[in-house]
């Protein structure tokens, strides 16, 4: 057994930040990773990372826009603790050696981006997300924190009282991926996910491969809820083909979206009449398919991004990345044609409940990032406000665990939190299959009353070796069908636009995949570097969050945000300003419903029509 | 709800559930063992006959370099072919993963992001250092395409090499930010000049993908030679303005060493293969240029 102060699982932004600020607390932590840091998905992000550092910004004015950007699901203390820390942590950045785009005078530059009122995204070309996870590697390298990489955390040392909010979390059990080891990993003073996101639930993503919403689902059977999980964020400009991402940056510096009529399709048809093509996400993501659905689209797919107008050396110097994407990806030369981009599943604005320090409601088991739902961006996140989250509230999260004195949280997180019983009525049960059998705390904890974190990582120990032994043993169907199956229901009904029967459709093919899954096993019989099995384990987190996305999108009988549901199509505050609440309830979820905060210790807001 | 503290209990539990109808005469176990053998010999026969109802035109033949230490038949190195329906777009990393969940499970190779910035597809794509996922099939213009790990690297499984050696020589520049000074208000930020920015910006963009050091013929011989990612690393440091002359006199210290700059005989393959157009040679150029320099001000 492994033994650190403080573990982290997962490398990425906010991993990798968390990991820092445990060590700045004088902490042992050490990041348990199923991909070398390098490799994580943060890299991919491209267009910047928001803060207000201009003297006639302000972070009052950061949180406006991002509480509006959030259609008034966001909670007050989240918004106001990350627009007042954002500052400092690009600093941070800045003085650790990140390559940002400068202004002629040697400071940061600012771009515009959607939904801000001031140009305030730091950025360094369209790689930031590259240059930020580097960057932050580079740190964790030189202050010699220890990286197990390439070791999947399967499952989460917790112990089994009834009640998850007096459960605790004293560990993880990993997989080594390159000797078929399999290892726990005590944590003394708290374990911190930073999985990253769960767009592997659906099929046309511009996630990576390996974001299966891991650490979201472990949290989950845990017993600590997920929040919000139908706010899912579908980027109005991906490549067709793939998913490949081109950054919100285009239209930052001037990019225009036309229909297959060659009108200017966000002021032609009144989708945003002020911001055109930098209003919020969900807008521009619903005008595109719109405008597809009304025969304006072009092969009945997809809308053109055009940047030519800008000029070959404005694009060169600021969006050069982009012209590759398009070339490698697409076919398509950004400098001589138009590029084509239809909406793809992006971000989860949803995740594993916790406060403004990370904790979730089991003690010593944080999460971070797109794992986590602080709840920061409520029903929508804002271009460039994602990576800003992974630096504040990472640095929070690695801070706390690591027993830094923190102001005490205002949010409330656990079941104790709750303030309305759940009215949805899905088609099938959802939750595990044979949910009865199945022992308590299903895969997040230990049996019996077991409490002494050796012993509590010793029986996980054990059932994760069985686990594995079980799938390499048996005779079953191959996982990656089941996967897919789920992925292309999910991007088929709990899409851009959601009708009630779809969804419902979604948890029946969901429902189906969880029974297929009791038959996969994995036909590698190899204890060496086996994917198979990785991707077969995964495959179950997948199943976990798809359930949640989609039952939360069945819950919320409103349109706000990103969730758009044709039976309700307005905004109803009287009704919904709550969050949706997942608990895994042992197995047989249960939905209910907190409040949203939509005052802090500094402000408070008030809901207002969100058009830009 | 169940407490009970006995793990195993529960999995025999489970086991006898589901094999309740089976004789006493096979164990579980054998009969699992068996029964995968012979669902084994049925996929085999369904993939050759999924295969063959193909056709020829529409798909693009495979040949991917098997290995696996502890697997019988796997032992000795081999390639394995694959056909694989061609669709428009297709990169040489859609073909391996369609290869992989349609005909062959245990098909090992590292893949995440698909677009082209994780770094972890490096291959050996006929012939030539490449990302997998930045390959468009089409592009190929070959009627097989022949797949394999990165050359002059351990070859852990497959398509799987161990990077542990890449990883060291990039840790041997000290590959970190480390300014001689931080400005002394803790809000105020380090100046950095445009054209500065515009110098480093291409060394900054490396994935850590390691077709540079498996292309250099240098490398190949020399495992101690740092190599083209690890002197374009401690570039990258060298020439960002803000950390200072301390510092770059100790980076410079480093390339300088036995195994450093030197060893570069401008060859070029680096620069050719990486993924993300990086001047390899010319950044180790010029650092050797600058060694001189530093080394002529101490005369």
């Amino acid at each position: 057994m492994y033994e650190h102060d403080v573990i982290v699982v997962g490398a990425g932004g906010a991993g990798l930040r968390a990991a820092i600020a445990a060590h700045e607390e004088g902490a042992d932590v050490a990041l348990v990773t199923k991909l070398h840091p390098v490799r994580s998905h943060t890299g991919a992000a491209e267009g910047g990372i928001n803060a207000a550092l201009h003297e006639e910004d302000s972070w009052e004015l950061h949180a406006y826009d991002t509480m509006k950007g959030s259609d008034y699901l966001a909670d007050a203390p989240a918004v106001d603790t990350f627009a007042q820390d954002a500052p400092e942590e690009v600093i941070n950045l800045e003085h650790w050696g990140m390559p940002f785009s400068r202004e002629e005078d040697g400071t940061v530059s600012q771009r515009p981006f959607g939904g801000l009122s001031h140009p305030r995204t730091t950025y360094a070309g369209a790689e930031t997300g590259h240059h930020m996870l580097h960057t932050m590697y580079q740190q964790v390298v030189k202050r010699g924190i220890e990286v197990y990489d390439e070791w999947y955390v399967t499952n989460l040392a917790v112990t089994d009282h009834d009640d998850p909010e007096d459960r605790e979390c004293h560990g993880v059990v990993a997989y080594e991926i390159a000797t078929g080891e399999i290892e726990g990993f005590r944590a003394n003073d708290g374990v911190i996910l930073a999985t990253g996101g769960p767009g592997q639930a659906f099929d046309h993503t511009t996630n990576a491969i390996a974001n299966t919403g891991d650490g979201a689902a472990m949290a989950y059977r845990a017993g600590a809820p997920m929040e919000d999980m139908e706010m899912i964020q579908f980027h109005p400009t991906t490549l067709p083909s793939t998913g490949v991402l081109i950054s919100e940056g285009v239209r930052g510096e001037g990019g225009i979206l036309y229909n297959d009529e060659r009108e200017r399709l966000m002021f032609e048809y009144g989708y945003a009449n002020n911001d055109g093509e930098l209003a919020s996400r969900d807008v521009v993501a619903r005008a595109e398919l719109t405008e597809v659905n009304n025969g304006r689209g072009i092969e009945d797919e997809y809308v053109d991004l055009d940047m030519r107008h800008l000029g070959e050396d404005r694009i060169i110097d600021r969006l050069e990345n982009i012209l590759h994407l398009a070339e490698d990806f697409e076919g398509v030369d950004g400098l001589e044609e138009p590029m084509p981009v239809k909406p793809g599943q992006h971000y989860a604005m949803g995740g594993v409940e916790c406060d403004e320090n990370g904790e979730t409601c089991i003690d010593g088991l944080y999460a971070a990032g797109e794992t986590a739902c602080v709840s920061l961006h409520g029903a929508n996140r804002l271009g460039g406000n994602a990576l800003p989250e992974l630096l504040v509230f990472g640095a929070r999260a690695g801070h706390h665990a690591a027993g830094k004195d923190m102001k005490e949280a205002e949010i409330q997180t656990g079941y104790s939190a709750k303030s309305e019983d759940g009215d949805v009525e899905p088609p099938v049960e959802p939750g595990a299959v044979g949910a009865s059998s199945e022992d308590a705390a299903a895969d997040g904890g230990s049996a019996g009353t077991m409490v002494e974190p050796d012993d509590v990582i010793e029986h996980t120990i054990d059932r994760e070796r069985q686990r594995v032994e079980d799938l390499m043993e048996g005779d079953g169907i191959n996982h990656a069908e089941v996967r897919s199956d789920v992925q292309k229901s999910m991007t088929a009904t709990v899409n851009v636009f959601r009708e009630e029967e779809g969804i419902k459709e979604a948890l029946r093919d969901i429902r189906r995949a969880r029974e297929r899954y009791e038959d996969v096993s994995v036909s590698d019989p190899s204890r060496t570097y086996n994917t198979d099995l990785i991707h077969t384990i995964e495959t179950r987190n997948v199943l976990d969050v798809a359930e949640a996305i989609a039952l939360g999108a069945l819950a919320r009988r409103e349109f706000r945000g990103a969730h758009w549901r044709a039976e309700y199509q307005e905004r109803r505050d009287e009704d919904w300003i709550k969050h949706t609440m997942l608990a895994w309830n042992d197995g047989t979820p249960e939905l209910y419903y907190k409040p949203v905060l939509l005052e802090s210790q500094w402000k408070e807001y008030e809901p207002k029509e969100r058009s830009y | 709800m169940s407490t009970q503290t006995e793990p195993e209990t529960e999995v025999e539990e489970a086991e006898a559930a589901a094999t309740e109808t089976e004789s006493a005469v096979e164990s579980p176990g054998d009969r699992r063992r068996r029964e995968k053998q012979d669902r084994a010999t049925e996929r085999e026969a369904e993939r050759a006959e999924a295969e063959e109802t193909l056709d020829e035109e529409e798909t693009v033949q495979i040949k991917v370099f098997r290995y696996d230490p502890e697997v019988e038949g796997k032992r000795e190195p081999r390639f394995d072919d694959f056909h694989v329906p061609f669709f428009k777009g297709m990169t040489v990393l859609d073909a391996l993963i369609y290869a992989r969940d349609t005909y062959d499970s245990s098909l090992t190779f590292r893949h995440s992001c698909r677009q082209a910035v994780c770094g972890s597809d490096a291959l050996f794509i006929n012939g030539r250092q490449r990302l997998a996922c930045q390959t468009q099939v089409a592009d190929l213009d070959a009627e097989t395409i022949r797949v394999e790990p990165l050359p002059h690297q351990d070859v852990v499984k497959d398509l799987v090499v161990d990077m542990e050696h890449f990883y060291d020589q990039m840790d041997a520049v000290e590959p970190y930010f480390d300014a001689d000074e931080l400005p002394d208000d803790e809000m105020e930020q380090q100046r950095q000049s445009p054209e500065n920015h515009e110098k480093v910006k291409l060394s900054t963009r490396c994935i850590w993908c390691g077709a540079c050091m498996s292309s250099c013929n240098i490398a190949a011989d020399d495992n101690q030679y740092l190599g083209p990612a690890a002197i374009n690393m401690a570039y990258r440091f060298a020439m960002d303005e803000r950390e200072g002359e301390i510092r770059k006199e100790d980076r410079l210290k480093i390339v300088e060493q036995e195994h450093g700059v030197w060893r570069c005989q401008t060859q070029f393959s680096c620069t050719e293969v990486c993924p993300k157009d990086i001047p390899l040679t010319e950044h180790i150029q010029e650092l050797k240029r600058e060694a001189v320099k530093s080394n002529l001000k101490f005369w």
